[in-house]
């Protein structure tokens, strides 16, 4: 008897057993409070939470500013005065690296005025040739990294620049080189902090859930109404989803420095600052640059989401070509954001691994030979440039610059095959369509919705209990009950529905594609560049297609959800099956077990722990997308957010909406790691 | 931080010496025109962008979400809006006005219709359109697989104007569900994915539009339009849209004072429906970029912009 009542298992039969009881008992007609919470003063949150940001920044801390050109006195609050200059600091250096790429006038302007601009036409930054900045990555790729990081630098910088993506690509490399060195400052910033100071640490842990889960169009509106509409602000909301994984991996990287380190480093007399910098950091260094190449995929993850509110690029150029249905356009545009993103990876691994040669003693034209040869041929490139447009005035000249209607294209390649798929798989596909549709999915969503609150909330404290005791029951309970109390309940069983239909569907697909390529080294290799190449690639790009095959239904955001969710299936699923430990599989071989066997019995179950983790991520992933489904159509929570977008109490609603969606992630999030910690403590892998 | 001071500093000295001798003309501080993500708004930027340039003022562009730029409007970080649709963004526009810090510039000669749309060839497949009653009688043919049976009106994004397509149907008594893309591609990858297999559909769509070119479609006819006669506004609901509904321009506060002669100039500005049909075809058929779409049209069409200066 005691057996069955502990035994986790049967508990959890007869949680669900209760939970069905419940559902039974409860009926919509009747069931009041037990069915759905009725309107309550919760529900003014989202007015209160917008007037009081209204307060913030209009009304707060009054000061007067002069508007020397008017010649008026008006009224400003210090926090709009604070968030605008600190906007601005944010853009003149992101214009500073797109003038110095591009050429303008606006760096000019910063020092003069507009007036002096007007007057003085020579008074202005002119554009580097592209061949300048090719050959200039050519010569960083090989100062890093050798021969082959040279390659890929300037060859993707030449692809750019001969697909006529030149200007976007710039643009976007502008906000990206500011956006990234910020968050990784910040991030490593707030990390030591947070190591060194636990109060600070515990604050900030629930921040930077919620900042990592918040789907990002939740708070694009406060954002534009602090810091205004512009290339800054598409930075500032990039840094707020960025720097969360920096603080994280740089907390982890300086706990995993071993005492004896710590202890060699007090013996040689260090002071606290040289001990952080000189010792800590550097042996932190592998956690600390996963957390900046995690830095710079998250930036350029947010480049088209970000040109919602003002950021030039490519993101922008991808929004407008999917709205006039130019995949091939906008695959081309998406490909320029990838190589953007793994050249960056690259160059800033290089650099950070790259040993200073303290003992060298070159003469001057040695030791700066690259920076030497970079001015020989920025020189020379200008001078080409130069003379050509001198020569022929009126011809496009291809050595300076390729304009996107100039540059090559592959595009109506990539056209003409979308629309064969398109035309060839219509039929076929439509049958499944129906299927899908009438037998899974509406059934499915409409069981959900059947859900009595009561019944739910049990169901999901009752998991968290049997998971982590009573802290995660309590947790669980407070993260779900905060959704049930708002007026979106209905919304949030929508998402949810969708979010666990895709999770289930992306792990099956991600978890057997993982575990057959981690049987073959080359497979591993190629399937871990393929994950890496489609998370950074712009998931807007798939939902145009899939519309096209399968309408504007559930069906296709779930499709579109599945595709970008298998990408962390896969990738923890080989992970953790590469890491389990060699000694432990020659032990199973050894012991006889042949390769299936040891797969099943051994790897497997070792590796479950990390898989898990990447199921987490896989839910995580799926709620972002699901969010993002709403361009194509959807009725949840994504839809709700959008719509807050052109609201006046926007802001509270966006806000509110952004913690319901986090609030399910973070409660899952929860459950898995508690689990999973559990488990490794159990096998012995932490 | 000194470093940062000074940025600051130099700026506003600068704008303090050069500013106080232009107390009439137009600062030389640069216009921002937004830049949404369909292309006749995109074009019509650029050349709103060239006549402001013509009487010598700075402008930039910056992209920003049609819905959300109402807000940037109100707060002087973009100075003008130029093309805002009455059924699509009146809401916006109104709770900004509302809210205050924006003015209206008035309307666009183009009068503007939008409404339930089908492509040429779903006439042949339902004669009898452009009626409602005959859209109605084959209500299957527009059945979907999530539908139920009924026909599918695939709508526009529910906050564009949700609730009177819901009122419109019911009181209609229609055999038709409404269906709410999240965006306008949305609607545009599914037109052509039905033109592909001859499908028949029926859209929400606007005029002007890239659409109008081409083999073209028509609007249903609803029951006529008189003031009052939406759910909303009172009525039974029995109508369509208004046959003519606006296109307005808006501005910043500020604008009248800080670039007289370029608000006087946008408040003229006044593109016909042809104009915005032209600036659309540059690029979507001809192939060229925005900004050298707008370029050609400022070339080709200099007698109608140069009387509004």
């Amino acid at each position: 008897m005691h057996y069955f009542i502990h035994h986790k298992w049967v508990q959890f039969i007869a949680l669900l057993a209760i939970f069905f009881v419940l559902v039974m008992a409860i009926s919509p007609v009747s069931g009041g409070n037990l069915w759905r919470f009725q309107e309550n003063i919760f529900w003014l949150l989202p007015d209160t939470l917008n007037n009081f940001l209204k307060y913030l920044i209009n009304d707060f801390w009054l000061v007067e500013t002069y508007d020397i050109e008017l010649d008026l006195t008006e009224e400003s609050t210090m926090i709009k005065e604070f968030t605008r200059s600190l906007s601005g600091v944010i853009l003149f250096f992101i214009n500073l690296i797109r003038e110095l790429l591009l050429g303008g006038v606006k760096t000019v302007v910063t020092f003069t005025s507009w007036d002096f601009i007007s007057e003085h036409p020579w008074a202005r930054i002119p554009a580097l040739p592209w061949t300048a900045v090719a050959s200039g990555a050519f010569l960083m790729g090989h100062f890093l990294g050798g021969r082959k990081l040279s390659i890929l630098a300037g060859g993707s910088i030449i692809y750019i620049a001969v697909f006529g993506q030149w200007t976007p690509a710039m643009q976007t490399l502008s906000f990206v080189l500011v956006a990234v060195p910020l968050s990784v400052f910040l991030g490593l910033m707030m990390g030591v902090f947070a190591y060194k100071n636990k109060t600070f640490k515990i604050i900030l842990t629930p921040l930077l859930n919620v900042a990592q889960s918040m789907p990002h169009f939740s708070y694009l509106i406060p954002v534009v109404v602090f810091f205004g509409i512009g290339d800054h602000a598409g930075a500032i909301s990039t840094v707020i989803f960025a720097t969360p994984p920096m603080i994280r991996l740089t907390i982890l990287g300086l706990k995993k420095v071993s005492p004896e380190v710590l202890e060699a480093g007090l013996m040689s007399g260090c002071n606290p600052r040289q001990l952080m910098f000189k010792v800590l950091i550097p042996t932190a260094r592998h956690d600390i640059l996963i957390g900046v190449n995690q830095v710079i995929m998250q930036c350029l993850a947010m480049a088209v989401i970000a040109s919602f509110i003002g950021t030039k690029g490519l993101g922008y150029d991808l929004l407008v070509s999917l709205n006039r249905l130019n995949i091939g356009e906008a695959l081309e545009l998406g490909i320029s954001i990838v190589l953007i993103a793994i050249v960056l990876d690259k160059l800033s691994l290089a650099w950070a691994n790259k040993q200073a040669d303290y003992f060298a003693d070159l003469p001057f034209h040695l030791h700066h030979k690259y920076s030497l040869a970079f001015f020989g041929i920025l020189v020379v490139t200008s001078a080409i440039a130069y003379a050509i447009s001198l020569f022929f005035p009126d011809k496009p000249n291809y050595l300076y610059f390729i304009s996107d209607t100039q540059g090559l294209t592959t595009k109506n390649f990539w056209d003409t095959i979308v629309d064969w798929i398109i035309t060839s798989t219509y039929q076929s596909v439509q049958s499944f369509n129906v299927f899908m549709i009438t037998s899974i999915l509406v059934p499915m969503k409409e069981a959900y919705l059947a859900m009595p609150v009561a019944a739910t909330l049990f169901l999901v404290t009752g998991i968290g209990y049997l998971v982590g005791g009573l802290r995660s029951a309590i947790i669980v309970a407070a993260f779900i009950g905060f959704i049930a109390l708002t007026p979106w309940w209905d919304r949030a069983l929508i998402t949810a529905y969708m979010v666990t239909f895709s999770t289930v569907t992306a792990v099956i697909i991600g978890c057997t594609v993982g575990v057959l390529c981690s049987r073959n080294t080359r497979a591993t290799r190629v399937i871990l560049l393929v994950c890496d190449t489609l998370q950074t690639f712009p998931s807007f790009v798939y939902l145009i297609p899939v519309i096209m095959l399968f309408g504007v239904s559930d069906l296709s955001v779930l499709i579109a959800v599945t595709v970008y969710a298998t990408i962390p299936a896969t990738r923890y699923t080989v992970e953790g099956l590469r890491n389990v430990p060699q000694s432990l599989q020659e032990a199973a071989s050894m012991s006889g077990v042949n390769p299936t066997q040891r797969l099943l019995h051994v790897e497997l179950p070792l590796a479950f722990p990390h898989i898990m983790l990447g199921i987490n991520q896989t839910i995580i992933f799926s709620l972002f997308m699901v969010i993002i489904g709403a361009f194509i159509g959807t009725d949840d929570l994504g839809q709700l957010i959008m719509q807050s977008l052109s609201r006046s109490n926007g802001m509270g609603q966006g806000i509110i909406l952004g913690l319901c969606v986090a609030f399910i992630g973070l409660a899952v999030d929860h459950l898995i790691h508690t689990w999973s910690d559990q488990r490794k403590q159990a096998l012995g892998i932490i | 931080m000194i470093f940062l001071k000074k940025i600051a500093v130099s700026t506003a000295v600068s704008s303090l010496v050069l500013g106080a001798s232009m107390a009439q003309a137009d600062s030389k501080e640069p216009i921002v025109i937004p830049t949404h993500n369909w292309t006749s708004q995109i074009t019509m930027a650029y050349v709103i962008g060239g006549i402001f340039e013509s009487i010598g003022d700075n402008v930039s562009y910056v992209p920003a979400d049609s819905q959300a730029v109402y807000e940037s409007v109100r707060n002087g970080d973009v100075t003008i809006s130029h093309e805002i649709w009455q059924s699509t963004f009146g809401k916006s526009f109104n709770n900004a006005l509302d809210a205050g810090g924006i003015i209206d510039v008035g309307n666009h000669a183009s009068p503007t219709q939008e409404e339930w749309w089908y492509p040429a060839y779903v006439g042949e497949l339902c004669p009898g359109l452009p009626s409602w009653k005959a859209l109605n009688d084959c209500s299957e043919l527009f059945a979907t697989a999530g539908s139920g049976g009924k026909g599918r009106y695939l709508d526009g994004p529910m906050d564009w104007h949700g609730q009177e397509t819901l009122d419109r149907i019911k009181a209609l008594d229609m055999d038709f569900t409404a269906k709410f893309a999240g965006s306008s591609g949305a609607l545009w990858a599914e037109l052509e994915s039905a033109k592909k297999d001859n499908r028949a559909v029926v859209i929400f769509n606007w005029s002007p539009n890239f659409t109008d070119a081409g083999e073209g479609g028509s609007f249903v006819e609803f029951p006529e339009y008189t003031p009052g006669c939406k759910m909303s506004d009172g009525g039974d609901g029995k109508c369509g849209s208004p046959p003519a509904g606006w296109l307005k321009k808006a501005a910043y506060y500020q604008m009248p004072k800080k670039w007289p002669t370029a608000y006087k100039v946008f408040n003229n500005i006044s593109f016909t429906k042809s104009d915005i049909g032209n600036m659309a075809a540059l690029v979507d058929i001809d192939g060229l970029s925005h900004e050298e779409a707008a370029e050609k049209w400022l070339a080709d069409n200099e007698a109608t912009w140069k009387k509004w200066l």
